[in-house]
């Protein structure tokens, strides 16, 4: 019978939540590397049980670590992350240049097709590739040494590369994600990059419509049309059909746009999901209510879902790296919240269960549909 | 070239990373002078224990980690140079070098 694996990722370790097809009964293995911020954990497509984890800390800094069966055992890989040449500066809060500087990794993401080529997204913003399975790290230097590095800024939690999304279809296209630069995509592999803002409107900035600065929050793509693509921004949800050169807003009838997550239905590419936040200074859901948006018609018309989400006294946050989807029939969706909640709906949305309710703040949840 | 036979401690999350014990013994080559310093150390400890590369200093600049302290012999070493001579007592072993985490968060 096939089966979904979890990997959440926490402000004080990693867990690894495995269920049935069901979805029902859970087990929890965990913590990983207690007391350590994980920020992300992801499996290969094409290994499943061969899954990365990126491990970090204000005292020690950043680890990697590569588990070969599916989360039961771990070995640390390489942790250098050596900016390509000289690093260069971009803006600081007060709009002074400040020098690129290394903190953690907030996202790794394994190729489609080897196990032993990882993406990672790292703050202070760059795209790093490993080609032999984590041991050794090599920025792909043409993202910052663009143009407009220098314009880039750091959004409150710092400036991350947080979002990378592999195009299935496209050989060599890659998106992107800063906050606050905003979009970028490369169509060689990560050698060139242009920045793909066009359409975004942030009146946060001295010019609402500038090619960077943008804080996007998340892009989204459905795997089987990657030229489609959806973006929560800090305020707004977009939508673009081009792969990016130009996008629309489909905010719609959503109570806020104010968010972090965004995601798209593993069968559906019409269908996404996101989780309003009241605003960018009160991050919690509206009226103490988490609920989470479904639209089936690709934006602009949402529809609210609550069974199984509390409904009064609820005022946390849903994080970037927060949401992903299984692909069974009907497809699940997942998403952890900073109350360490991990929720589950096994019928795309319709209603929700607790897979979890006590962990640490939830970073990141990624799932894997095992066979 | 000489060398002393060092007592290193960790902070327990690197204990655990290192998967060793509250204590390390290791031997450590003295420099020209016959002296043992931090760097000296610490290139010792990760040449055994590589995982813990860029957990105390940084790769690049091999700078000490801001929430991390060096003591020995009940003095803060953190601030002296990693190239300055240790106290005799630490190269003799008769006390250990400490690598602390600072207190700090939550």
């Amino acid at each position: 019978m096939s089966g979904v694996r979890l990997l959440v990722g926490t402000k004080k370790g990693a867990f690894v939540i495995t269920s049935d097809g069901k979805r029902e009964k859970w087990d929890v293995s965990g913590p990983h590397f207690g007391g350590w911020e994980i920020y992300h954990m992801k499996g290969s497509p094409v290994d499943p049980n061969r899954i990365y984890a990126s491990q970090t800390s204000g005292w020690f800094g950043q680890l990697v670590q590569r588990s070969n069966d599916g989360g039961k055992t771990w070995e640390p890989v390489g942790n250098k992350f050596v900016y390509d040449g000289v690093p260069g500066t971009h803006q600081w809060y007060d709009g002074t240049a400040h020098p690129w500087e290394f903190k953690r990794v907030w996202h790794l993401e394994p190729s489609l097709t080897d196990p032993d080529t990882v993406y990672a997204g790292v703050e202070d913003a760059a795209i790093f590739r490993t080609t032999d399975g984590g041991q050794n790290w090599e920025e792909l230097s043409g993202l910052r040494g663009h143009g407009t590095g220098p314009r880039w800024q750091p959004g409150a939690g710092g400036m991350c590369l947080h979002t990378i999304l592999l195009d299935q279809n496209v050989p060599g296209r890659m998106f992107i994600a800063i906050s606050a630069a905003g979009a970028f995509r490369t169509d060689d592999g990560g050698k060139t990059w242009k920045p793909i803002n066009q359409g975004l409107n942030s009146k946060f900035l001295p010019d609402p419509t500038a090619e960077v600065g943008h804080c996007v929050h998340r892009i989204a793509t459905h795997k089987a049309r990657p030229g489609v693509l959806f973006m929560q921004k800090h305020w707004d949800v977009m939508r673009s059909e081009n792969a990016g050169d130009l996008w629309t807003e489909v905010s719609g009838n959503l109570p806020t746009d104010f968010g972090f997550v965004i995601d798209v239905h593993a069968h559906e590419p019409e269908t996404i999901y996101v989780v309003p936040i009241k605003s960018d200074s009160e991050h919690y859901p509206l009226e103490g209510k988490l609920s989470v948006y479904r639209s089936r018609t690709g934006g602009n018309e949402w529809q609210e879902l609550t069974k199984g989400l509390p409904q009064h006294d609820c005022y946390v946050n849903v994080l970037r790296d927060a949401m992903a989807v299984d692909s069974l029939d009907k497809c699940g969706v997942y998403f952890g919240t900073t109350g360490g909640q991990v929720y589950c709906s096994a019928d795309a949305g319709d209603s929700w269960s607790a897979v979890v309710q006590n962990l640490p703040g939830v970073l990141s949840v990624e799932v894997q549909t095992l066979p | 070239m000489s060398t002393a036979t060092i007592r290193v401690e960790l902070p327990a999350h690197l204990r655990t990373l290192a998967r060793v014990g509250a204590e390390i013994s290791m031997e450590v080559p003295r420099n020209a002078e016959g002296r043992v310093t931090t760097r000296l150390i610490l290139d010792a400890l990760e040449a055994s224990y590589p995982m813990l590369c860029g957990t105390i200093r940084d790769h690049g600049t091999h700078k000490r980690r801001a929430f991390l302290r060096f003591f020995a012999c009940a003095e803060d070493l953190s601030h002296e140079s990693p190239d300055a001579p240790l106290p005799e007592e630490v190269a003799s072993g008769k006390e250990p070098f400490l690598i602390v985490g600072a207190i700090a968060g939550g």
